[in-house]
């Protein structure tokens, strides 16, 4: 039991480290490391200016979707030296946040689903940050269950073989900035609602979309609505068999766990920074001993969730894929981090209220960390989801009884009260 | 990286597992707490021949010569199997103390017996009720024997010898605190059965009425290693406890999935999976926590004290939530005396004591962590 590279992978981390010291935008490593919590601080620059260089000159040098095939424009490189990357590229990893869906889940689908030409065509200069991608799924009636989604594909009246689209989606990242997405529709209301859904690949720039930011309850707006007004998209930009849209949208979902990267953040290390720091009438906070056996708790959360880590990372390396035991991850971290910022503020008492990070303690990290963790809870799957797929996949319990499984998708009932 | 048991001890840990499927079913601890027996005599037997009871004991000593890691792995199977025996007191604490302070006579005396499961060794330190801290150490030691009451020592009753923890200069600190080797079969000793809330493992108050004994280590030296050997005991107690949360978990798995109600298996209603995915979670959070004391315990590393307070505090947790909502999950049978459950959940409660509190270990983890973070 140890925590060593084999000597292949010693000699991938040098490789990797050598290249960083040579190329990483050093210019903004300061800034990067003392980012406030959710949003990446460059200073003065343009996010979006040095987020695409950066990918850019990465993906030049074979440093881009390092596990993608070469000929996609990536590495074909193993999943442990995936990891070891992104262990290297360390602060600078944020630098790529805008391109985390694009590569991460509507590449692999692509990968999966798309003609060669199509492949040769849009995943390379998806690689490189030329071009943006986002994920068209959740929608105001489909979100835990994504396969209620009611957005209406149907076939062009005109002959073509287009498809015509009409609906509205919501809480997708970056679709504003974003130059592509995967949409997921619904093809026929007239079967159960897993048997009617279609994927499509389509421009953003295409006629009759309209993006709309939410605002959200914590002020920010990260998320948009997006609405399809006779959008056209070509069959050829069909992502697998008509009605087989919701096998294809699993391969999408599946890559999402694939990316476990550097684990999630339960807020822990900066709540002790703050206890060590923190004067109240009868010491320091971590003089308090009901102080230290609550931070107990959220450690131990911290460091189990940090040590899973490593143990699916030795899975990894041993060759194994990683199964639907990690989403413990986002369950343990979601609501310790809520728990965290309430208890951050309660140690502050009435000063804890002030939201001014130039007045509150810890530049108002965690008020803005209490407003933002409901988010963290629901996003990806909420903490509810996130145990049945445990207590179902993990365990083997049965899979919740579903009234509408066998029902016509336009028969299902709509509304709760009658 | 490599963060994982090898497979030589993964095979261990099998062999262990069929040994205890065998000789330890949930009946074994049944029948101690029922019966006379303060102890399973025959199991004990068995774990001495497979060489169980002596697996980080040296060669030269009679033991299996191997290293944490094998310990802990038969640490949680033994876990698993609520196994009634004198385990954690001989092995975890007897032989641990013996190992870091005996002298050559007192390992040659104590260890190829230990090993042989032919003595019980156990630690007596607890003289009131509370957190023990060194003010609390009032048994005396002066001129090779030994005055005082030592309460609640675990398998007190059994033990051929006892580590006492003793006062050897006048005061109230650390300083005037030391380890003596007690021989429980010598004249001046006196021992009563405690009834506690997990019969299945036996616990006596012991007087000594100027029993004989000497000292083990320096003298003055006893507080330091009583901190040491804790930190040991605490990541070989988190796997046992490891062992029993996954037990539990198990358990309430298998019933929810069997038991119907309102025409289907309980294991089908969300309130009852999420309660089991909750319990899957302490469990993992519990084992990858172990792992980090396992590899802090078997590399020497300086991280060990915070590393074994955090395998302490983690599986503490997950023993005592798992074991509890295994009653949960059982519904009414689980408070039947005839159902297992309250085997578990008696241990889990017993185990979040034995080597100090919860809140002690919170404590500590905390303040460990605040001495690296003020030395880093």
């Amino acid at each position: 039991m140890n925590f060593d590279d084999t000597p292949e992978e010693a000699a991938f981390r040098a490789e990797v480290r050598a290249w960083l010291d040579a190329n990483a935008p050093r210019q903004y490593l300061e800034a990067l490391q003392t980012s406030g919590f959710g949003n990446m601080n460059i200073g003065d620059a343009d996010p979006m200016a040095v987020s695409k260089a950066w990918q850019k000159k990465k993906a030049e040098a074979g440093w881009a979707c390092l596990h993608w095939p070469k000929e996609y424009g990536g590495r074909g490189a193993t999943p442990i030296q995936r990891v070891i990357w992104q262990q290297e590229e360390g602060a600078y990893g944020a630098l790529g946040g805008i391109f985390i869906i694009g590569h991460g889940m509507c590449g692999p689908t692509m990968m999966a689903f798309a003609s060669e030409e199509q492949k040769r065509r849009y995943l390379p200069p998806l690689a490189a940050g030329e071009e943006i991608w986002c994920q068209l799924f959740s929608e105001p009636a489909g979100g835990s269950d994504l396969a209620g989604l009611r957005t209406k594909a149907e076939k062009a009246t005109d002959g073509s073989g287009d498809w015509i689209i009409n609906g509205q989606k919501i809480w997708t990242s970056g679709a504003h900035y974003s130059d592509m997405a995967i949409l997921i529709t619904r093809t026929d209301p007239t079967v159960p609602k897993h048997k009617g859904l279609t994927m499509f690949f389509l421009s953003m720039k295409s006629p009759g979309i309209e993006i709309r930011p939410i605002k959200q309850a914590n002020g920010q707006s990260g998320f948009n609505e997006v609405f399809f007004n006779d959008v056209r998209i070509p069959d050829a930009q069909r992502l697998g068999a008509v009605g087989d849209g919701w096998k294809v949208s699993l391969t999408t979902l599946m890559n999402e766990r694939l990316s476990i990267g550097s684990g999630m953040s339960t807020g822990f290390p900066e709540l002790f920074d703050l206890c060590c720091r923190l004067e109240t009438p009868d010491g320091l906070a971590i003089d308090d001993r009901a102080v230290r056996s609550k931070l107990a708790t959220w450690a131990i959360r911290t460091t189990g969730l940090k040590y899973n880590g490593f143990r699916s990372l030795s899975a990894i390396s041993r060759g194994e894929t990683p199964g639907p035991e990690n989403s413990i991850g986002k369950l343990v971290a979601g609501p310790t981090m809520q728990e965290i910022a309430t208890f951050a503020l309660d140690l502050q008492a009435q000063a804890g209220v002030i939201n001014d990070p130039e007045l509150a303690a810890a530049n108002a990290r965690f008020q803005a960390m209490l407003l933002r963790s409901p988010a963290t809870r629901v996003e990806g799957g909420t903490d509810e989801i996130l145990r049945n797929i445990i207590a179902e996949r993990v365990l083997g319990l049965p899979a919740d009884v579903r009234v509408d499984k066998d029902v016509p998708f336009n028969k299902i009932p709509t509304s709760g009260r009658g | 990286m490599n963060f994982e048991f090898s497979d030589e001890q993964k095979e261990l840990k099998a062999q262990a597992r069929r040994f205890l499927d065998a000789k330890c079913p949930t009946t074994a601890a049944r029948a101690v707490l029922e019966g006379p027996q303060s102890y399973d005599a025959e199991l004990w037997k068995g774990l001495a021949e497979m060489g169980f009871l002596g697996v980080v004991i040296p060669e030269e000593y009679g033991g299996l010569g191997l290293g944490y890691l094998e310990q802990c792995v038969i640490a949680e199977e033994m876990g698993r199997a609520i196994a009634p025996v004198p385990f954690s007191s001989s092995v975890f604490l007897a032989t641990e103390f013996l190992l870091a302070a005996g002298s050559a006579g007192q390992k040659s005396a104590w260890l190829p017996k230990l090993a042989a499961g032919e003595a019980i060794g156990t630690f007596a330190q607890v003289e009131g009720v509370g957190a023990v801290s060194p003010k609390a150490i009032q048994a005396r030691f002066e001129g090779g024997k030994v005055n005082g009451t030592k309460r609640v020592v675990a398998d007190g009753d059994i033990a051929d010898f006892a580590v006492v923890a003793v006062r050897t200069a006048s005061g109230q600190d650390a300083r005037g605190v030391s380890l003596a080797l007690v021989d429980l079969k010598g004249p001046g000793v006196t021992r009563t059965v405690v009834e506690t809330i997990d019969p299945t493992r036996s616990h006596a108050d012991i007087t000594f009425d100027g029993a004989t004994a000497e000292l083990l280590g320096a003298a003055g030296e006893g507080w330091s290693l009583i901190s040491q050997v804790f930190d040991r005991a605490a990541v070989l107690t988190a796997f046992e406890q490891i062992g029993g949360a996954d037990r539990a978990l198990e358990m309430a798995r298998d019933y929810a999935l069997d038991r119907m109600a309102f025409g289907r298996p309980i294991g089908s209603f969300q309130a009852i999976k999420h309660m089991l995915a909750d319990m899957y979670v302490s469990a993992t959070l519990a084992r990858s926590n172990g792992y980090y004391g396992a590899w802090a315990l078997s590399t020497g590393a300086a991280e060990l004290p915070e590393a074994a307070a955090s395998s302490r505090v983690a599986a503490t947790q997950a023993f005592q939530h798992c074991a509890k909502n295994n009653i949960q999950v059982h519904g009414g049978m689980g408070f039947t005396w005839a159902f297992d459950c309250h085997l578990f959940y008696r241990r889990s409660n017993l185990l979040a004591l034995n080597l100090g509190s919860l809140s002690q270990w919170e404590d500590a983890l905390i303040e460990r962590m605040r001495a690296r973070n003020t030395a880093a």
